[in-house]
């Protein structure tokens, strides 16, 4: 288990306060003007030093993500986004960094702005997220009140503004160009890439975009040195997480963990187990619902690190880990999932618009044993027509959970959907109408 | 993605109050000159809390002009999120997570509660009129789960037994507290707590 004194988020269950007398008590604000003072050189190539990871789901190294930044401003100025549009099923880290530790975010906003030369940064929070922007508003202002941000802030003579944005329920402005295009008061649709944020992003002008977790390790990361960072958790897959843990078990939880530490350590120790006891254990969806699950066999021994679970097929995304145990079932579980893709599908390409809805029709109809032999192979095929045919990986977000499903429990879903298709049994129907269409509500 | 409709009887007319007047004018100066676009959805937010809870299309119009876009860029946003309510909701608007997460911790007993309580249907009014409910998709907080949203407040860790109170409360005019109803303090594992000991004692 990771010592206590290594957890950066010290006050994730809010047991001090969250205000700025007691985040200063916990060290934030402490010598943020010695640390730019370092340099834009020195602050980069420290996070690249630390092996930072983005923690919104891509694993995209932080360091060399701001190394893309154009080094001098030109006729465009500089934005630095904050992504806290989290809507990924399964995962709620974010929500406790925007209550409970505002003001670590705020310093790393500070420390990031200065280090990509941005002057403004927008926080994007999800709508629904309303008290939890108002908590961070009023971190805000206590931190303008204080002369941490606006001119010359902090004393670091570099001028910084915050402004939070509210999104409106969409799940797809957690793609960082449809948050963009969101953030420029426009539907949330991705942009295709290249040309990438980092040079053309928020009103055309270069934009670095990170996760509220990515940003609000970043102080402490200068502060404590790469050298801690990189020592926690496996090379490459460095420091430390938090992990959301829910579903079934019986203390559903956050929590700060190392990364690469075994799944069944991390559900057992800070979980309370899986309800039933680790033999009634099905499956577990890693890394927020977007991840393919893993079936209790490989859940014996995996790691949770971005490396490991790629390995099987699966990846950390944003360590959601969602159990689930022998009392459901699965496959109507990962149904849910789909008609989740259907309803935050953003309309704009249609293997993803039409796919979706697809997956998620036959889905239903196989939890209640419905669908054909036949349509098992068809799903699958279904999910290969999506991936990779998108602008934005939601095709790939969608496509995933239903891929793993067929790959590990493909034998459950046969079993229950075991029938020769209707169009061999009655042969005067013409073959292009689909049965469960003249039927079925779900069709 | 999701349909939404608009509503048949819509008011003629729709203007910010004073309040929101100025409120309007200070998201404004948030984005930079010209970019003035970026602060439709804000604005679309404080016409909905001045209309009880749902837009008419006059304030789409009024805030096209007030921003200086054409009437359809605020159309194409206010009917994109589902965040916009297109057609009256209740003053208490409840929105029940029934994503996976929450659904095998047991939310469909929370529609259940709902479809007892408020409205046979979703974005159905309740009797008194001062209730409406719908299930959405994930809120973000899945460790909290069972959970569902009143207005601005999350109510978490719920069962049948305690969404029935809630509701109750609810439809009397009342405000239930929101947070955890296991009395589990926020995220932390319940019964369980293992890390971050010396602060929570101190």
């Amino acid at each position: 288990m990771l010592r206590d004194e290594d957890r950066i988020f010290k006050n994730l269950y809010n047991d001090i306060g969250s205000d700025l007398n007691s985040a200063k008590k916990r060290g934030d604000w402490s010598n943020t003007k010695e640390l730019c003072d370092k340099g834009r050189e020195w602050i980069i190539s420290e996070i690249k030093s630390s092996e930072l990871r983005g923690r919104g789901g891509a694993g995209f190294p932080t360091g060399l993500k701001w190394s893309f930044a154009p080094k001098e401003v030109g006729s465009r100025p500089h934005y630095l986004v904050i992504n806290a549009d989290e809507s990924e099923p399964g995962t709620c880290k974010d929500r406790d960094i925007l209550r409970f530790e505002p003001h670590k975010l705020i310093e790393g906003c500070l420390i990031s702005s200065y280090a990509v030369n941005a002057h403004k940064c927008y926080i994007y929070i999800r709508g629904e997220y309303f008290n939890e922007g108002q908590k961070l508003q009023k971190a805000i202002d206590e931190a303008y009140k204080s002369n941490f941000l606006g001119k010359d802030a902090c004393g670091t003579g570099w001028d910084l503004d915050i402004y939070i944005h509210y999104g409106a329920g969409a799940y797809i402005c957690g793609e960082e160009t449809a948050l963009l295009e969101s953030l420029e008061g426009k539907k949330g649709q991705p942009r295709l890439k290249p040309p990438f944020p980092a040079l053309i992003g928020l009103y055309g002008c270069p934009t670095i975009i990170n996760n509220v977790e990515t940003i609000a390790v970043v102080p402490s990361i200068l502060r404590r040195g790469a050298k801690w960072f990189a020592s926690l958790g496996k090379p490459k897959n460095t420091g430390t997480k938090i992990y959301c843990i829910s579903g079934n078990v019986n203390s559903p939880c956050n929590v700060e963990e190392e990364m690469g530490i075994p799944l069944k350590d991390l559900i057992e120790t800070h979980a309370g187990g899986v309800i039933g006891g680790w033999e009634n254990l099905k499956a577990v969806i890693p890394g927020g619902s977007s991840m393919p699950l893993l079936p209790k066999r490989i859940c014996d021994t995996i790691k949770m690190d971005f490396d490991s679970l790629i390995a099987e097929k699966s990846g950390l995304g944003t360590a959601g880990i969602v159990v689930i145990n022998n009392d459901q079932d699965i496959i109507k579980c990962m149904a849910r999932i789909a008609r989740f893709y259907k309803h935050e599908s953003c309309g704009q390409c249609t293997p993803c618009r039409e796919g979706s809805g697809w997956m998620w029709r036959m889905l239903e109809r196989m939890a209640i044993g419905e669908a054909s032999r036949d349509e098992v192979n068809m799903l699958m095929d279904v999910t290969k027509q999506i991936e990779g045919h998108t602008i934005c990986a939601f095709g790939e977000g969608s496509a995933w959970p239903v891929q793993g499903l067929l790959r590990h429990f493909k034998k459950e879903v046969e079993k229950r959907n075991n029938f020769n298709p209707l169009i061999n049994t009655k042969k005067k129907i013409p073959y292009l109408i689909d049965q469960h269409l003249l039927e079925k509500k779900n069709a | 993605m999701s349909i939404k409709k608009i509503c048949k009887e819509q008011p003629e007319r729709f203007e910010f109050d004073v309040k929101n007047l100025e409120k309007a004018k200070k998201i404004i100066t948030n984005y930079p000159e010209g970019k003035q676009q970026s602060a439709v959805m804000a604005l679309l937010y404080l016409a909905q809390s001045q209309n009880e809870n749902w837009i008419p299309l006059a304030a789409m119009k009024y805030i096209g002009k007030f921003l200086n876009i054409p009437y359809i860029k605020v159309y194409e946003v206010a009917t994109f999120y589902t965040m916009y309510n297109l057609l009256p909701v209740g003053k208490n608007f409840i929105q029940v997570c029934t994503t996976t997460p929450c659904m095998i911790r047991g939310a469909q007993k929370i529609v259940d509660a709902c479809k007892e309580k408020i409205s046979n249907n979703e974005n159905e009014l309740s009797e008194n009129k001062n209730c409406s409910w719908v299930e959405v998709e994930c809120l973000g907080a899945c460790v909290n789960g069972p959970m569902m949203q009143i207005n601005n407040d999350y109510f978490e860790d719920l069962d049948k037994e305690k969404t029935l109170k809630i509701l109750d409360q609810i439809l009397k005019g009342g405000s239930p507290k929101p947070g955890s109803y296991r009395g589990r303090v926020n995220s932390e594992p319940e019964n369980n707590r293992k890390t971050l000991l010396d602060t929570r004692n101190a």
